[in-house]
């Protein structure tokens, strides 16, 4: 149901690294407990972004909620389309959905993250 | 710990599997399948809301004229029998305890439809001011069950399942028949600026009432909605929300409902402050604002005019019908000019935003 090759956190986000190059987005599990998401705040081109900070936030019709980063880094590129159409987050958050690209320098806080099992493990403990 | 409160229809929801939460000491579905889908369904469709939280206090007796008349700002001998009125409950500084539904049955015999969260402080309110009047006074809030069919489809589905000419239940009046077979008071009222009914019956017979109207109104589209397209359809109409547009520290008349509040009926509580208030001039008005730059206003943002502080947010959200980011905001009187800018505090960042008339959404003809 998670993507196996994308690791996770426990405050909902999923990361792609592609060499120093990481992607990030909020789960499937964050975007249904969200419900209809509305709105979208991205930080701009050459922010740079600290592992446990929220770098962004996510507002449903009656909710705020910051997207918190796992990692360090520069942020490279964000999608402008989840701005524009922040239903995308809703529809495909593993894939259209997905939110920055950051240059990372530091990859080894990526082993601290959860695998898919490992997440939906978590999940499953929280009663989720 | 104080367990939530739960409504005769608390079975449906669950079945349904709405997600759940605490309103006000109530446990209500906030939402079924999405609140923006559910706000479009009522807008283009019908859909069916659980409202049983609502309070209901009976009054009886020979003064019941004249004690409402005293309690309530609007003239209550402006209605007939099987005919409702919208009205405040003022303290006598002119706050609001609440604003209500009178529902007459005949001059010695109304019933008064309160918000959930107030329904025993109004009550308690009532019984303070009671005291020189011959009147009986019930709270009969656990004896009904009360569910609203909304939307453009809600009397022809209705329609469907009573022998009651429907046409002929105008707008702000009751009849009081059977629905599906089940005694019902029918209302032709609503929250959400679409047309539709409230329909009040027994809570053991609540269940099978929902049921049967989910089931009329399956091919047509009907749906249960949750308390978050509730306030976002509210919202869009300019319906006023006790907490965000009214409340004890906020006049009737500062929320721009002058129109309910009537001077020259004879003296009612709030009357004298009220009056005074629109003599020098009314301090606060309620502006409808719309985002210019990105961002969602939300109940009580502080609202700045160029970095001075002007008033607060009452409502705001993301609006489906309109597809914009609107607002209502209580301002100081001198800013209040239709097109004038002013900015939103979103978490500490000046977001600008626009007067625009608070009319946001009035449903077609």
């Amino acid at each position: 149901m998670n993507p196996v090759e994308l690791k996770y956190s426990k405050t909902h986000e999923w990361v792609k690294a592609e060499g120093n190059l990481v992607t990030m987005g909020i789960t499937d599990h964050a975007q249904s407990s969200l419900g209809d998401i509305v709105f979208v705040e991205l930080p701009d081109i050459d922010t740079t972004i600290k592992a446990g900070t929220a770098f962004g936030t996510v507002e449903s019709v009656k909710a705020v909620s910051d997207i918190i980063s796992p990692v360090n880094g520069k942020v490279m590129e964000y999608n402008q389309e989840v701005l524009d159409s922040p239903e995308l987050l809703n529809q495909d958050p593993y894939g259209e959905g997905w939110l920055v690209k950051v240059e990372v320098e530091d990859l080894t806080v990526l082993e601290d993250l959860l695998s898919a099992a490992e997440y939906e493990a978590f999940l499953a403990e929280e009663g989720e | 710990m104080t367990e939530l409160k739960r409504t005769s229809l608390f079975a449906e929801h669950q079945k349904l599997g709405a997600k759940l939460i605490d309103f006000g000491g109530w446990e209500m579905p906030v939402q079924y399948v999405g609140v923006i889908e559910e706000h479009k369904t009522v807008r283009s469709k019908a859909g069916l809301f659980d409202v049983s939280h609502m309070g209901e206090i009976e009054i009886k007796g020979e003064d019941s004229l004249p004690f409402l008349q005293y309690l309530l700002t609007n003239d209550v001998s402006h209605i007939a029998d099987n005919q409702i009125q919208y009205s405040l409950m003022c303290y006598p500084e002119g706050g609001v305890v609440d604003d209500v539904l009178i529902y007459r049955f005949h001059p010695e015999h109304f019933l008064l439809v309160v918000n959930a969260s107030n329904t025993d402080k109004d009550f308690a309110w009532l019984e303070s001011q009671a005291q020189s009047y011959k009147v009986q006074l019930k709270n009969r809030s656990q004896d009904y069950a009360q569910m609203a069919l909304q939307g453009p489809l809600a009397q022809q589905i209705l329609q469907k399942l009573t022998s009651m000419d429907l046409t002929q239940v105008k707008y702000y009046w009751f009849e009081e028949g059977e629905v599906a077979s089940v005694p019902c008071l029918l209302s032709r009222t609503g929250y959400t600026g679409e047309d539709g009914f409230e329909v009040y019956c027994s809570p053991e017979q609540a269940s099978y009432l929902w049921q049967k109207i989910l089931e009329t109104g399956r091919e047509e589209g009907v749906m249960p909605i949750g308390l978050g397209a509730r306030d976002t359809l509210r919202f869009e109409a300019r319906l006023p929300l006790y907490g965000n547009e009214i409340g004890p520290d906020i006049t009737p008349l500062e929320a721009g409902l002058g129109n309910f509040v009537k001077f020259t009926k004879g003296d009612f509580l709030g009357r004298d402050a009220l009056l005074k208030q629109k003599e020098k001039g009314v301090p606060r008005k309620l502006v409808g604002l719309e985002m210019i730059e990105r961002g969602i206003a939300r109940s009580h943002y502080p609202l700045q005019k160029e970095g001075k502080e002007i008033g607060f947010v009452t409502s705001g959200s993301y609006a489906p019908t309109l597809n914009k980011n609107i607002a209502l905001g209580l301002i100081a009187a001198e800013y209040a000019q239709l097109g004038e800018t002013l900015e939103v505090m979103i978490r500490g960042k000046a977001v600008k935003a626009q007067i625009v008339p608070s009319q946001f959404y009035k449903r077609p003809k």
